[in-house]
């Protein structure tokens, strides 16, 4: 069942928040992984691995290098659900 | 009389274990600060990365083969037996550099083991935990009574560094072990794998073939150094391997809470903290942490870390150890064993 955005993006700054122990109300959509938030590539694929089980998605690693801010994680699930 | 009647097949003790454990760190060390005078980097960079606060590289006259001798030699001893008492010799390494003869022929000759069957094994970085297999099996089927099991490598000899995702990663040293029979069971059923699909994830940059043919060309000489996909080897490492391990876990018949030890191979500290996550394993567990001090050995680095956890006293002789392999191919192989 598709989600909305901000259900999506409250479950991915939850699991920023497990993965890099950023307060969640930092995980803002225009914010970027690595510039904003200085999450490394490593920790980014933790992220997304878990967002997989999390939405129930496929989010392969040819995409994840281009999902860039908060934002292009909460669209690629949202449609990848739809 | 049917033609099969008289054919004898071998038998064995029924159980294999680890007698004895050794291990050769290469002298010099390399800090995160000299790796950086090669790459830009630095050292808060390394560490946050990969947990490597520095390694080991041996100097441009050791060998594979030298490396070994020295690891087997300790291990040989400590099991309290001679050269001549070892029966099969196993060398699990992706940078001994000839690809014939095996360096295992060479390191039995050396050690004075000779005649002992001896080849090498490819499987990357599950090298160790392949071969360890295949000694349990060679002692429990009575096809040898002593398996000499090594993993050694020069991987500073395939390392590119220049390169910004391996340089700082890749080190040099090996492990051995000597596998005996045992009363009761002492390594625990292996659980492996591979899936080639993924082979271009870790390989060398080049074949043998595509050098000879850029040479004759007059192209620039590329050496076929080690390079790997980091992200996707991390995925595969953290969430397909996790549950191989839990399957060795099972497999032995016993559950997290029983081990003593958790080795896995040293590739990065953020895959092992990550599995260590994925295991559920209790905080109790001591975790080998030699990649701090000794970087990604590849086939070496199992051997080595437990050589170190049992020299330091931070795992028990007598308890369990998970370990479990992980590399190139993408190869796999974890068992539980009874440290010695």
């Amino acid at each position: 069942m598709a989600q909305s955005e901000q259900e999506i993006l409250a479950g991915v700054a939850e699991l920023v928040n497990e993965e890099t122990g950023l307060p969640v109300e930092s995980v803002e959509m225009d914010k970027s992984f690595t510039d904003d938030l200085d999450i490394d590539s490593l920790s980014m694929t933790s992220i997304v691995v878990q967002a997989e089980d999390k939405f129930s998605v496929t989010i392969p690693d040819e995409d994840t290098k281009n999902l860039k801010t908060v934002r292009d994680v909460v669209t690629y699930i949202q449609q990848a659900q739809g | 009389m049917s033609s099969t009647s008289s054919l004898v097949s071998s038998t064995g003790p029924g159980h294999a274990r680890i007698l004895s454990v050794g291990a050769f760190r290469p002298q010099r060390v390399v800090t995160n600060e000299e790796i950086c005078t090669f790459i830009e980097s630095t050292d808060e960079w390394i560490r946050q990365r990969t947990g490597i606060e520095e390694r080991r590289w041996a100097d441009a006259e050791t060998t594979v083969v030298d490396m070994a001798q020295a690891a087997a030699t300790e291990a040989i001893e400590k099991a309290g037996l001679t050269p001549t008492e070892i029966d099969a010799v196993i060398v699990a390494t992706v940078s001994h550099p000839y690809q014939t003869p095996a360096a295992a022929a060479i390191l039995t000759h050396r050690l004075g083991a000779t005649p002992a069957a001896a080849w090498d094994v490819s499987a990357g970085c599950a090298g160790f935990c392949h071969a360890l297999a295949q000694a349990s099996d060679l002692v429990r089927g009575g096809t040898a009574r002593h398996v000499l099991v090594v993993g050694a490598e020069k991987l500073t000899d395939f390392t590119d560094l220049t390169d910004r995702s391996t340089a700082f990663l890749f080190a040099d040293g090996a492990g051995a072990v000597v596998v005996g029979p045992s009363d009761t069971p002492g390594i625990g059923p292996t659980v492996w794998g591979s899936d080639g699909g993924q082979w271009e994830t870790i390989k060398n940059k080049r074949s043998w073939i595509e050098v000879r043919a850029a040479e004759a060309a007059g192209e620039e000489m590329v050496w076929p150094a080690l390079e790997q996909e980091g992200r996707q080897v991390f995925r595969w490492a953290v969430w397909q391997m996790a549950p191989v391990a839990q399957k060795a876990i099972d497999a032995a018949g016993i559950s997290v809470d029983d081990l003593s030890a958790f080795i896995p191979h040293q590739a990065n500290m953020r895959i092992i903290d990550a599995m260590v996550k994925q295991l559920g394993l209790p905080a109790t567990v001591p975790v080998a942490r030699d990649i701090a001090q000794m970087g990604n050995t590849s086939a070496a680095s199992v051997p080595l870390a437990l050589h170190r956890m049992l020299a330091d006293g931070q795992a028990p002789s007598g308890g369990l150890a998970l370990l479990i392999g992980y590399g190139a191919g993408l190869s796999y192989a974890s068992q539980v064993v009874v440290l010695p």
